[in-house]
């Protein structure tokens, strides 16, 4: 039996799943990155292993994240696709015709929008929509709950408060105020997926036409509070898929399927976890755009680069990595 | 009298060409590079666009190597490019830059005005060497955007990735050394040569994407984040719906040259949806697009420099022309804010979803 890895480094998490030939998820592992993407990437890649039925042959890769680079390369993937795409496949994937993605993760957030099948638009959070995922747990923390049961409870609002959501620092201030005027927790939890809604749709979705069908994605999707403000505030229903967690490595599964098409894969094997690998970098004196260039080390050997604007760096590489 | 230009593109190697024939010293800043780019946000009005920040930066840099006058474009309507010069003087000025500054404006009524201009940096040069001269200038202009369109065609379908960075640069010195009128056709035939060395895989599949937008951002790779280069690099055939010979022709010799492509055909085909000019660029970026569009292209991408007002009137109907011709068209802003890694995100992000539109032949199931 084949299956499909789809690995995905951010900067908080690294998702790791595997599907089978037909797009299902077998097993899918999530991580914290730490700042450490090379660890956590072998790190995972030894319980994936570990969990697999021996009987299961990797038959493609793909990296997405902000480390797709980074771990295509020691990995040996093959395709290396941004989390744009990973998510609209995905989501395209789930939901036949899906015109807008909302996908809000612990530290980011975004908007894609897609028109005919392809992405026609996409944002990426602006500074004050950012850790909408934290913001929501410290909150849940503040008031003594279980961030499990925060969309639960927010269901049960009888009238949500307003609360001001421009951005986290008034809202904590503005919650408190409110608890203080003695209203109920769930009225106020409500009032806070309200506003922070309101502030997503405003920064991050700011002029974008969303259309349904809507899928509404990553670590928030969970809640139940925020898709039914979501609900409220976009007056359509809004779907939120099974694996909304992992879709970007989901989707980056989904497109090695594709890309190994009768193809060998350039999986390097699960043993790449025992291997030695460093990320180095230099700033080129070359010319005065002063570029920052990355280098990934194996044992030593210069395996990868990127960074360089002129090429100088990455066309000299013999075996040249194809960074797309 | 060392003359000095703003960059954008190619553009320095006519103008060199012209100027040096005519016996005019040259002073040629060195190309756009973070360091001009730093000079100028320093310098120039935050909100000024990106062009201005990149010129005043050239300015800078071509004083330290002794330049001592300005020439530069000028131009009229609502953009804003028509003060620019004058601006970029004043700034430059407060500065402590002693500069002399000539504006080339289009001419109003008669080529004679432009044709004044150029006799005043040249000096005493006679009427017929000042022709010939342009006339030199403007060929290789020509020659330039030739090289570049067969570069357009070879990037993504060499078979070694780079080889079309290498011929285009060697195919551009070629041209570049030629210092009489005479010697120009075998340049070009030598340059030509090179390019068509490349080797190619000719049965490879690309995409196929028009570039609409703001001039200086279609012409300025420095600006617009080598733009061809990074699509070419994803597999991606562009096509510039300004090139530079034909602006020249349009914006400065008021169309002398006939049956130059150029930009009536956009103009008529933008009617429909956008009735009048509205300065710069606006009319030919919704025309060009619907061009595209029936020339079957798989998408357009529309370049901005932040704040540019004709190109944002032009952006606000897009989405409609893209709706009405089924084309996907993507709008890239840049300024100085603009990161490297969000705006390769987002090529790519289009181009993958070109490509599986392609591919399927319809849309994503
Ligand atoms: S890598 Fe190339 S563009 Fe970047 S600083 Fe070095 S020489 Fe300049």
């Amino acid at each position: 039996m084949y299956g499909y890895l789809g690995i995905d480094v951010g900067s908080v998490s690294t998702n790791i799943v595997l599907t089978g030939e037909d797009g299902t998820v077998k097993h899918s592992i999530y991580l914290r990155t730490r700042g450490r993407p090379i660890e956590v990437v072998q790190q995972g890649l030894k319980q994936m292993q570990a969990a697999l039925p021996g009987k299961i042959k990797v038959a493609g890769v793909g990296t997405t994240g902000s480390g797709r680079h980074l771990a295509g390369v020691i990995i040996g993937a093959d395709i290396i696709k941004n989390e744009i795409t990973t998510h609209a496949v995905a989501a395209s994937n789930v939901v036949p015709g899906v015109q807008t993605i909302l996908e809000i993760g612990g530290q980011d957030s975004k908007i894609i929008i897609l028109r005919n099948g392809v992405v026609a638009d996409f944002a990426m959070n602006t500074v004050c929509a950012a850790g909408t995922g934290s913001f929501l747990d410290q909150q849940a923390s503040r008031l003594n709950i279980q961030i499990e049961d925060f969309g639960s409870l927010a269901l049960q609002a009888a009238v949500p408060v307003r609360i001001a959501g421009r951005c986290a620092v008034f809202a904590e201030s503005d919650m408190i105020h409110k608890q203080q005027m003695g209203y109920n927790v769930p009225d106020i939890l409500a009032g806070l997926c309200e506003a922070l809604v309101r502030n997503y749709l405003n920064n991050v979705g700011k002029g974008k036409e969303i259309l349904p069908p809507v899928v509404f994605q990553g670590g928030v999707a969970a809640n139940v509070g925020m898709k039914a403000a979501f609900e409220k505030a976009l007056g359509f229903s809004v779907h939120v898929p099974l694996y909304y967690n992992v879709m970007g490595a989901l989707g980056a599964a989904m497109l090695a399927r594709e890309a190994t098409n009768r193809k060998s894969t350039g999986f390097r094997g699960f043993d790449v976890a025992d291997r030695e690998f460093k990320a180095g970098g230099f700033a080129c004196d070359g010319c005065p755009n002063i570029c920052e260039v990355v280098e990934i080390l194996e044992s030593g050997q210069v395996i990868a680069c990127w960074g360089d604007r002129c090429g100088r760096w990455s066309n000299a590489l013999a075996h040249h990595e194809k960074i797309s | 009298m060392k003359v000095v230009y703003p960059h954008m593109g190619h553009m320095w190697i006519c103008v060199k060409a012209m100027l040096e024939y005519l016996d005019v010293e040259v002073v040629v800043p060195p190309p756009s590079s973070k360091k001009t780019l730093l000079l100028g946000v320093k310098h120039a009005p935050e909100f000024a666009c990106m062009p201005l920040k990149l010129n005043l930066g050239n300015f800078m840099e071509a004083a330290e190597m002794g330049a001592d006058t300005i020439v530069m474009a000028g131009g009229c309507g609502p953009c804003r490019f028509g003060y620019y010069a004058h601006v970029e003087h004043a700034i430059l000025r407060d500065l402590g830059y002693r500069y002399q500054l000539v504006v080339l404006e289009p001419p109003q009524k008669h080529i004679g005005e432009l044709l004044g201009k150029i006799k005043h940096i040249t000096g005493h040069q006679s009427w017929r060497r000042v022709i010939n001269g342009i006339r030199f200038g403007y060929h290789k202009a020509e020659a330039v955007d030739q090289l570049e369109k067969m570069s357009h065609y070879c990037r993504p379908r060499e078979t070694r990735a780079g080889a079309t960075d290498r011929a285009l640069q060697s195919a551009l010195r070629e041209i570049i050394a030629v210092d009489r009128p005479e010697k120009l056709p075998a340049a070009l035939n030598n340059a030509m040569g090179m390019m068509n060395a490349v080797s190619l895989d000719k049965q490879r599949p690309v995409l196929r994407i028009g570039l609409v937008g703001e001039i200086y951002t279609l012409l300025e790779p420095f600006s617009n984040l080598d733009i061809e280069r990074k699509l070419g690099g994803m597999g991606v055939e562009v096509d510039r719906s300004i090139y530079l010979s034909e602006w020249i022709n349009e914006h400065l010799f008021m169309g002398l040259k006939k049956n130059k492509g150029g930009s009536k055909l956009a103009k008529q085909k933008a009617i429909k949806y956008l009735g009048h000019s509205v300065g710069g660029h606006g009319l030919e970026t919704v025309g060009s697009t619907v061009l595209y569009a029936e020339r079957g292209y798989d998408g357009v991408i529309q370049l901005l420099p932040f704040t540019c007002m004709p190109e944002i009137v032009a952006q606000s109907i897009l989405p409609r022309v893209s709706t009405e011709l089924g084309i996907p068209v993507m709008t890239l802003i840049v300024d100085e804010q603009s990161g490297e890694a969000g705006l390769v995100t987002r090529l790519e992000a289009f181009v993958d979803l070109l490509a599986r539109r392609k591919q399927t032949g319809k849309v994503l199931a």
